[in-house]
């Protein structure tokens, strides 16, 4: 495989990185990366490194190099080539304008999507060291903008965007007034003590489409469901600290999560349409803190609609008739396994499904997960050029006749957006919720 | 503590009918039983945008609220539920609506005898705790943690105090939160402040703290502790010397310090919720021995047995001698005593009660929607639609056990020896 080929084309200007970069010293940098590699990280990152064989087959699996025209610079060996090994290699002695490398190639030129392990002869978790980089990344203090305004939320506020203790059960509140136009006697029971399920969102949810909670909300009353929402932090799921690097916040926020459905009685907690959320509930969050396996049943949107159209608990009036195709978020299907669940409530609401190309859990990542789009502006279009393939596969869709994309996942949402846009491609994006809301039956 | 000597313990059972309710409002909420079992009440709707609290049967007093929630008995047996009217929100008990209004009220807190009652209010955008209708005179930008003394004289929140707008990382950085004690701040600003606790006669304040993105420690009045961690939690305050107890992280693993030193010698993967004995001569804690394992560790000394998905709810008995808890393996719970996992599993259990001499355990449980009691490994015959924390009688000879059967609230006092055999 070639060596890297090429920098940065533009340098970007984020005030995160670059005022962490001026404060950077190379024996900060030393002690910082050797204290992360001696005492955090054990012996995976020594397996990973020691087995790989630079074979370069997982070059293919990545949008980015291939959106970039296989440039080797994208490739996911690449990215750990011009970070971590060299790190490792050099023990350590690296400089800062490296550590601005790694900060962008780790926090904007990946989506810690996992589509490349698949495509790795030893399983490598490229993923995995990326997350390490990061993780270095967070401790030197060069996290870009932001994303750690993001972290500085959670960390303040326990939610994502700043929403404040008032604002979440007053929303709540809003959203049941609304609702009740429609279904006089619908509730959003809050902190009902022992409900069967403990429903949480993340905060763009009240902050910025709070009809999402009011369709959940229908869907929740017409299929009878014993169902809460805390008014009190923890209601919150999402986990942007996750992907700073900052596990001592991401433990904290889980915590947070998982304790207020045990204050809470409930059996079951219930997630919204998200992918982070997942991985961070169902997978980081609980095991830094201890748990094998969350304490409680983590039900994903997706397999809840698929368990309530199953049991008939909500019966669909007419099939949703524009057709739609199905973007796979990484996180729930190569995560979590739930693609064929996915197709049953696509196929039980829609009359024509479409399938993208890739599918499944080969599905290509939106490029907007793993806290890129959380990056925000200064990496807007990282994001969007390095998904060039995305274009092309949600293209190959429309071609054959779907006008709407289903996005089980907020981040996918966004990210697919900026695609959908930049490339004018034609697509309506929607959640299953929005379209479940649509052709459910629904009290007169 | 609430005194229930003055409460009716002679065995027999009350029913009140809640099935009627249901005929005479457009919706009735779930309800809610005071701590001596006489009264039930539910939040119930009289028309579009007009809410009452139903209590035994009757309407809460004259007014109707634009809504009402978070209904809830003090323990000294009061009802309170947050209410709004004319778009403004308030705390209302027993009825009346306190005279100061706010933009929002929330988080209700109780003292132990329930005399206090606090809350988080917000008015024009600034925040502050109000106590028995009387809020702080500061106000602040943000107000994130709160809490309440045991003796219900002094409250505390973690404010914001000093502007950093979204996106002002480094100004954020240098520290704008601190916390403050009856509406008076520290001088010091921290990155972030979690987890308030007031000592037991309210004069001192403590709580977890970020110096920055990196250092953790715990702040007591206003001075950090001289170590440093990755992180901390909650600190606890021993009841009788005073002195403060929170787990901290060091290396990946946890372990118990006070005032700053090290108390436990052992470290684990977790360690959580650590609690005195009310003399304040043991401490137990909630931990995790090995990655995937939880107990309860007491005085340092972890229980042999464990459980690999939760342990929730530990309780010591009034003496300090034993320790209860729940604990859950894959999607059951079932009742600890002292390390001792009771033979019976349940979807869902609730936390036990120790009788006045420690002797007998009771707790409330739930198998596919039925709720019945558990007292001391032996489970009650009857089977309801919902049920409350069971109350043992002053001299711990009879439960009082409050239910939901066939559409009525009962209130149920039987000897404990019908349970127990
Ligand atoms: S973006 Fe996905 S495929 Fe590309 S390197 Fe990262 S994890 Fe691998
Ligand atoms: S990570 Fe795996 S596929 Fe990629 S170069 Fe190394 S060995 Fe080959
Ligand atoms: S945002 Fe969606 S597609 Fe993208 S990484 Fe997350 S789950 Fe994957």
């Amino acid at each position: 495989m070639a060596e890297p080929s090429k920098k940065e084309a533009t340098k970007v200007v984020d005030e995160g990185i670059d005022v962490g970069i001026s404060r950077l010293t190379e024996e900060k940098i030393q002690s910082v990366i050797n204290s992360v590699i001696d005492e955090e990280t054990g012996a995976r990152l020594k397996t990973y490194v020691e087995t790989c064989v630079h074979c370069g087959l997982c070059s293919e699996a990545c949008h980015y190099y291939l959106s970039h025209d296989n440039d080797p610079h994208y490739s996911p060996v690449g990215k750990v080539k011009q970070t971590i090994w060299e790190m490792v290699k050099k023990k350590g002695r690296v400089t800062p304008e490296f550590i601005r490398q790694a900060a962008i190639i780790a926090q904007t030129e990946c989506n810690l999507c996992k589509r490349c392990a698949q495509y790795c002869p030893f399983g490598i978790d490229i993923a995995y060291l990326m997350s390490v980089v990061r993780r270095i990344i967070h401790r030197l203090g060069v996290t870009p903008l932001y994303i750690q305004d993001t972290a500085h939320s959670h960390s303040v506020t326990m939610n994502q965007m700043w929403v404040k203790g008032d604002e979440w059960p007053d929303t709540l509140q809003w959203q049941e007034e609304e609702a009740q136009a429609e279904i006089p006697d619908l509730r959003i029971p809050l902190e009902k003590e022992g409900a069967d399920i403990m429903y949480s969102v993340i905060a763009p949810e009240p902050k910025f489409q709070a009809q999402l909670i009011y369709q959940a909300a229908v869907i929740m009353h017409v299929a009878g469901v014993d169902w809460t929402m805390p008014a009190s932090m923890g209601w919150d799921n999402s986990d942007m600290a996750m992907f700073t690097g900052d596990n001592e916040l991401m433990g904290r926020l889980k915590r947070t999560h998982f304790e207020t459905a045990a204050r809470l009685k409930v059996k079951k907690i219930v997630m919204g349409e998200c992918g982070h959320a997942f991985r961070s509930v169902y997978d980081m969050g609980n095991r830094w803190l201890g748990w094998a396996m969350p304490p409680f049943t983590i039900v994903h949107a997706i397999e809840f609609y698929h368990d309530i159209i199953k049991e008939g608990r909500i019966k669909i009036a007419r099939k949703y008739k524009p057709p739609i195709t199905l973007h796979d978020p990484c996180n729930v299907v190569r995560g979590g396994g739930l693609h064929e669940k996915a197709r049953f409530v696509a196929h039980a609401i829609c009359e024509n499904v479409i399938e993208m190309h890739p599918n499944r859990e080969h599905n290509y990542c939106c490029g907007a997960g793993g806290g890129v789009i959380n990056t925000g502006p200064p990496f807007k279009m990282t994001r969007i050029t390095g998904n060039r393939v995305k274009a092309e596969q949600l293209f190959g869709a429309k071609t054959k006749g779907a006008e709407v994309l289903v996005a089980p996942c907020h981040n996918c949402h966004s990210g697919l957006h900026d695609i959908v846009h930049h490339y004018e491609i034609g697509l309506d994006i929607k959640f299953f919720g929005d379209i479940i809301y649509e052709v459910m039956e629904k009290p007169a | 503590m609430v005194d229930s000597r003055s409460w009716d313990w002679d065995t027999g059972e009350r029913h009140v009918s809640l099935d009627s309710l249901k005929k005479k409002y457009r919706w009735v909420e779930e309800p809610y039983a005071s701590p001596d079992g006489e009264t039930v009440a539910a939040i119930v709707n009289v028309d579009e945008g007009e809410f009452t609290v139903c209590v035994n049967g009757e309407a809460w007093g004259e007014t109707v609220f634009d809504k009402i929630w978070h209904l809830r008995f003090s323990p000294d047996g009061r009802l309170t539920a947050l209410v709004s009217e004319l778009g403004e929100w308030t705390m209302a008990v027993d009825g009346a609506a306190w005279e100061n209004k706010f933009g929002y009220i929330w988080e209700p807190r109780f003292s132990t005898d329930g005399t206090a009652i606090a809350a988080a209010v917000q008015q024009d955008m600034r925040y502050a705790m109000v106590l028995n209708g009387k809020p702080w005179e500061q106000t602040y930008a943000n107000m994130t943690y709160f809490a309440m003394s045991p003796d219900g004289r002094h409250t505390a929140g973690a404010v914001q105090v000093e502007d950093a707008d979204s996106g002002e990382i480094h100004k954020f950085q240098k520290g704008s939160f601190t916390a403050a004690l009856d509406g008076q701040p520290w001088d010091m600003r921290f990155v972030n402040v979690w987890n308030l606790a007031l000592s037991p006669d309210g004069a001192h304040l403590a709580a977890e703290v970020r110096l920055n993105l990196y250092d953790y420690t715990i702040a007591v009045d206003g001075v950090p502790w001289e170590s440093r961690y990755a992180t901390v939690w909650e600190p606890v305050f021993n009841p009788v010397t005073g002195t403060v107890v929170a787990p901290v992280r060091e290396k990946g693993m946890w372990r118990l310090v006070e005032n700053g030193k090290s108390l436990w010698d052992r470290r684990f993967v977790q360690i959580w919720h650590q609690m005195f004995s009310h003399d304040g001569s043991r401490l137990a804690a909630i931990v995790a021995p090995k990655y995937g394992r939880w107990t309860v560790a007491v005085d340092g000394e972890p229980w042999p047995a464990t459980f690999t998905q939760l342990v929730t709810d530990a309780t010591f008995s009034p003496d300090g001698q034993c320790i209860a808890a729940l604990a859950k393996d894959e999607e059951t719970f079932r009742v600890v005593v002292d390390g001792i996992p009771w033979s019976d599993t349940w979807d869902m259990a609730w936390q036990p009660v120790f009788s006045p001499d420690g002797k007998d355990v009771a707790a409330k449980v739930e198998k596919k929607n039925h709720y019945t009691y558990t007292v001391n490994n032996r489970v009650w015959s009857g089977s309801c639609d919902a049920a409350w924390e069971p109350v043992f009688s002053p001299d711990g000879t009879h439960l009082m056990l409050r239910t939901v059967e066939a559409g009525n609230y009962v209130r149920r006092v039987v000897p404990v020896s019908d349970i127990v055999g």
